[in-house]
């Protein structure tokens, strides 16, 4: 029984404190999707403002926690010791609701604030990204520019960005943690590109600070592989961008050369079906219903974010994606090839 | 000093045997088969969330498929909400609340079977799923459109939306029947203010019960007809807003929460003073905050929606609503810990987990208050630090106010202990097994880890967070084994008790121990809020002559008619055409029919 | 010390003085003017929002739905000396007031049903717009409270026949006009916002 009510206790205080020490710790680790490294000034309000909220609260916590232990031990039965029968004291009780009344009120200021802040209109020269989410897999259409891509968001460092939300399917949520917040994407019929913009969407906008590679991916619950519903947000400089953005507009490698094995991929991709859903710039392939596939050679991933952006892995997933990714919309091609399948896929990698 | 037989007038129906339970009306009986049925479901949904976090032990497993994996957290979360934690506070309201009132029954005997039997119906139909391999698999909350026969054809949203909708048929006249109960069914001198906390929190939850329950139903309805009968209430093609029903279940949802933890603070209300041995320190401004906690509930709904955008006014306004209701919270808290303070404490089982509660709960409430900060919370939402803090509200508030009453009034309800020994490795492992588990989801929220996701990246180096809190899971998984263990060994060989084990001071102590059939022989007028305290005297449980015609209610299976016929309304919903349902609902007429013509009490 | 010496237990006293019944009823109309809050809420919010048609203005016939509304409001009326009527326990009047709700309210349904069908053939159904959606859930429930309505006094009517339904039964009636009243009350709204309001 003493094991029960001294030893046990007394070493959990100790082990809690202990595995805190570890945690907080571990915090200084390599989290490429980590709330704790925000690299736009957006992520950086929020931080602080959560800064904020975390101190005063452990305060409340931390007095609740030490006046516990104190009691505990203090007041426990022993014999001979009566306890005091009082029912309440009125000032006690008004200075415990005025204390965190007060608390409240402080953390409400900061709070406001930055509500305002992160609804603010970005400037009228922010570059334009309009992020629509689909079962399972991230659109971004750059209106400014005239093009589509998918998955991979190149921007530039020190512009303001305005991120318009929207989905074509069900409610997903844009999330990359080390740009700041999450907000919804919103169904709003699909709009083919050059309709006029739809009324409702939401928006998320910041500047990135810091060239980088940033992760992010869908959080609110899509449906059946909404877990790899993922994406890379690749910050680089106004000149990387826009030679980025010139390869996307005229892909130098669209229509290869005549009599090579990517030209052989070429006809095969237009061949076997892909056009009905894909598109890559400067070919006839204009298929909207998949992701578009201009510069897919050099995307960091496959599969929105799934797989390693390799042949052995591209044709797997051009074979049967829904064996990799449940749930998968696209078709099974089970019936291609292998010289078709070789030829296609170095097409594909060719497209940088 | 003989004691006279009772002259309990009630129909000549037996007392033992299957029939007895069907039929019965007693509130102790409804209160036994709420626990026993809630318990069931608390070891299903326990096995759903050991299932998941195997799953999750380590990234890109593939111990679980996407499907089952979706289909494992949703009814998690449908099963340990609705079929576990409310149900078995409706058991302690059922077998307690009469007695610390001093009533022989609840007011309406027959729709307390009936809001009993509609219970143990929906949950049955809600796992009949699984028998389909159709489990829910669109989150306990599941939105718009994700939940339309576009993006979900299956049955499983069906079976979802129409067991809920039968689920919610039971809150509502189980709410109905406490108020009325507690409002006009009080003994002699019984004022509100000197109700026991737990009748009070019954009464502020059952309340939200009547107000809540409904719009959830609204917004199921809406769900229903929108895949069966094809209307257009959430369609966006339509011109219709999935955010719609964003706003009525959390309507509905955020009074849920309140639903579920005011009861664990009524609990600890009363087993804190018990065991401290002196009474609650601010009994009004503890009943006060409750009252006033129910009420701002109704105004924080939208502080689950601050990641969709709500617009700036909107947001300010729910953020300071929702910082306020931690305000009372925040007092009750400080009200117990002086109701300790000079105190002279025993470390009973009962009372290691009401202490618990305490820190834990606070825990829960400190990153609630973080996600009470819109722009903090863009971050948070969705994510495992949400999935933290829920839980440790539910399992550091809900969970240990549950274990608390349980562990007190096991004695009550069965005559024996719950053996101590037990209760405490009991209560140790289930506090190591809830930290474990749900202390590093903290980190690993605002590492990156959004929730509800069947796999994670092995990218995020989020694994050994990960495995930790399921080592976790399984601590609390052998804690439970333990109380079962507990349970079952303590029916069976427990130590007697008496009609007042603990020395505690509300009316339910001064019967024997289970109570008789009609509760109280007799009771001298209420004088004081600890009345067992202050006038010991007045009560005598051994000295109980019953002098007088005790008249209960009479047994009846036209309640369970009844709730056959409103399962079977809502699940022929399912055939998609209009006019199933009318069989139904022909049925439940006749058997309400029935039950109305059926005196109350026959004799 | 003899406690069983005390007085016997009052009989059914309650601790307001409210009859348990009643209370109870008023608690569960309570929640029902929840769900009809969220229903009208509802339709307020959609409002205008039709993408196609058929459209109010299109299909509503504010004179013959005023027709009804009065209808319903006289079944009211009709309640009250029903409850009157039981309360000084006149059998013959219980019989007569009881019958007249019940027919008013049938009545009501009548015109509720011609509305309905006349939609239905101006090409409004359930998933037409969110105007067909909104207005035929609402109205749909309503009518299907004012339905059990009708039987619940039927069944009444049928117990005062037998003689069965005296003075001392006079608060089945109070409850039963509450439920009444309180459908009387929420068709008020409706007719105001969803109607007059167009």
């Amino acid at each position: 029984m003493s094991f029960l009510s001294r030893t046990l206790p007394r070493t959990l205080a100790v082990a809690s404190i202990a595995m805190l020490a570890a945690l907080w710790a571990g915090c200084a680790g390599d989290y490429p999707q980590s709330t704790f490294s925000p690299v736009t000034e957006l992520g950086v309000r929020i931080n602080e403002l959560f800064a904020s909220l975390f101190w005063w609260t452990m305060l409340v916590l931390v007095i609740v926690f030490v006046l516990l232990v104190y009691i505990l031990i203090r007041f426990r039965s022993r014999p001979g010791v009566e306890p005091k029968k009082f029912y309440g004291n009125n000032l006690a009780e008004i200075g415990w609701t005025l204390g965190p009344a007060m608390i409240v009120v402080i953390l409400l200021v900061p709070t406001v604030r930055t509500i305002f802040y992160t609804y603010e209109e970005p400037p009228e020269d922010a570059l334009v990204v309009e992020a629509v989410g689909h079962q399972w897999w991230w659109e971004f259409r750059y209106p400014q520019l005239g093009i589509i891509t998918a998955n991979e968001m190149h921007l530039p460092v020190g512009r303001p960005v305005d991120i318009r939300l929207s989905s074509a399917d069900v409610i997903h949520n844009w999330w990359v943690p080390r740009l700041g917040g999450k907000r919804y994407n919103y169904p709003i019929a699909a709009r083919p590109q050059g309709a006029p913009e739809p009324k409702n969407y939401e928006r998320i906008s910041f500047t990135v600070n810091e060239p980088g590679q940033y992760s992010g991916q869908c959080a609110e619950f899509c449906g059946e592989s909404h877990a790899l519903m993922r994406m890379m947000v690749v910050a680089e400089s106004p000149e990387e961008f826009d030679a980025w953005v010139q390869g996307m507009k005229a892909p130098a490698n669209a229509v290869p050369a005549a009599g090579t094995l990517e030209e052989q991929g070429y006809n095969a991709f237009l061949r076997v079906g892909c056009t009905a859903c894909h598109a890559v710039a400067g070919t006839p392939a204009m298929g909207r219903l998949g992701p578009d596939l201009t510069g897919i050679g050099s995307r960091w991933k496959i599969g929105a974010g799934l797989l390693p952006n390799t042949a052995e892995h591209l044709a797997k997933w051009i074979r049967n994606s829904a064996e990799v990714k449940p749930g998968s919309k696209m078709l099974a091609f089970p019936n291609i090839t292998d010289e078709d399948m070789t030829a296609i896929i170095a097409y594909l990698q060719s497209l940088r | 000093m003989a004691t006279a037989e009772a002259t309990i007038r009630t129909a000549a129906e037996p007392k033992s045997g299957i029939w007895s339970w069907i039929t019965t009306v007693d509130h102790k009986r409804i209160g036994i088969m709420y626990g026993v049925t809630a318990l069931a479901f608390f070891l299903i949904g326990g096995i759903e969330a050991l299932l998941i976090r195997i799953q999750l032990a380590k990234p890109e497993n593939d111990f679980l498929s996407a499907e089952v994996y979706n289909q494992m957290f949703t009814m998690h979360g449908t099963t340990m909400i609705f079929l576990f934690a409310m149900p078995i506070f409706v058991a302690l309201f059922n077998y307690i609340v009469p007695l610390q009132i001093g009533a022989r029954d609840v007011a309406f005997p027959r729709l307390n079977a009936l809001s009993y039997w509609i219970f143990l119906l929906g949950g049955l139909f809600l796992n009949a799923s699984f028998l389909f391999g159709a489990a829910p698999n669109a989150g306990w909350f599941g939105y718009a459109p994700l939940t339309s026969t576009t993006y979900s054809p299956g049955l499983n949203i069906d079976f979802w939306a129409v067991g809920l909708q039968i689920l919610g048929v039971s809150s509502i006249m189980g709410g109905v029947n406490f108020i009325t109960t507690i409002i006009n069914l009080r003994a002699p001198g019984m004022t509100l203010m000197r109700m026991p906390l737990f009748t009070w929190m019954t009464f502020v939850t059952s309340f939200l019960l009547i107000t809540a329950l409904p719009v959830l139903a609204v917004g199921l309805f809406f769900l229903s007809f929108d895949r069966f009968y094809g209307t257009n209430f959430y369609v966006a093609n339509a011109g219709g807003e999935p955010i719609l029903w964003q706003h009525l279940f959390w309507i509905f949802g955020h009074p849920e929460v309140y639903i579920l933890i005011l009861p664990a603070f009524g609990i600890i209300s009363d087993v804190l003073p018990t065991f401290a041995r002196k009474p609650l320190f601010g009994y009004a401004l503890v009943v006060y905050s409750g009252v006033l906690i129910a009420f701002i509930s109704w105004g924080v709904w939208a502080h689950h929606m601050f990641a969709t955008g709500l617009g700036p006014i909107a947001d300010s306004f729910f953020a300071i609503t929702t910082m306020i209701v931690g305000i009372p919270t925040g007092v009750k808290i400080f009200n117990w810990l002086a109701t300790l303070w000079g105190g002279k404490i025993k470390f009973t089982t009962a009372m290691l987990f009401a202490i618990g509660l305490i820190p834990l709960f606070t825990m829960g409430g400190v990153s609630g208050m973080h996600h009470a900060s819109p722009p903090a919370d863009l971050q948070q939402t969705d994510t495992y630090y949400v999935v933290a803090h829920f839980h440790y509200v539910i399992l550091g508030g809900v969970a240990m106010g549950i274990f608390s009453g349980i562990y007190y009034w096991f004695p009550k309800i069965t005559g024996k202990f719950l053996d101590e020994t037990l209760g405490k490795w009991h209560f140790w492992l289930f506090v190591i097994g809830v930290n474990l588990t749900f202390f590093p989801m903290h980190f690993a929220g605002l590492l990156g880890m959004p929730r509800r996701t069947f796999t994670y990246s092995a990218e995020l180096n989020l694994q050994t967070y990960n495995m930790i809190e399921t080592i976790g899971g399984f601590v609390t998984a052998i804690a439970t084994l333990v109380f079962i263990w507990n349970v079952v060994r303590s029916l069976r060989k427990g130590e007697a008790a008496g009609a007042n084990p603990w020395g505690a001071h509300t009316l339910e102590w001064a019967t024997t121990s289970p109570p008789p059939e009609y509760n109280f022989a007799e009771l001298p007028e209420i004088r004081s809020r600890e009345p067992l305290w202050d006038h010991p005297e007045d009560y005598d449980a051994q000295a109980q002559i019953v002098t007088h015609e005790i008249h209960m209610p009479s047994p009846s299976f036209w309640p369970l008619l009844t709730a056959i016929g409103v399962t079977v309304t809502f699940g022929l919903m399912m055939t998609k055409l209009w006019w199933p349902p009318l069989i139904g609902l022909a049925w439940t007429a006749i058997a309400v029919m029935n039950w109305a013509y059926e005196p109350a009490s026959k004799h | 010390m003899d406690h069983a010496a005390a007085a016997p237990a009052p009989h059914h006293e309650t601790a307001t003085g409210l009859d348990t019944f009643k209370l109870g009823f008023w608690t569960f109309i309570g929640s029902e003017t929840l769900f009809f809050g969220s229903l009208i809420a509802t339709y307020m919010v959609y409002k205008g929002q039709s993408v196609r048609g058929p459209y109010p203005s299109d299909v509503f016939d504010i004179p013959l739905t005023s027709i009804s509304t009065f209808v319903l409001l006289m079944s009211s009326l009709m309640m009250v000396l029903a409850l009157a009527a039981v309360q000084r326990g006149d059998r013959k009047g219980t019989l007569t007031w009881l019958l007249a709700t019940a027919g008013f309210g049938a009545i009501f349904l009548g015109f509720q049903s011609y509305e309905f069908t006349h939609f239905y053939h101006e090409g409004l159904t359930l998933g037409t717009n969110l105007f067909g959606s909104s207005f035929f859930v609402l109205t749909g429930f309503h009518g299907a409270h004012v339905t059990i309505g009708v039987i619940w006094l039927m069944a009444l009517w049928v117990q005062a026949l037998r003689g069965k339904l005296g003075q001392a039964d006079a608060v089945k009636v109070e409850v039963a006009g509450l439920y009444w009243h309180f459908v009387d009350i929420v068709w008020i709204v409706i007719f105001t916002l969803v109607y007059l309001l167009e």
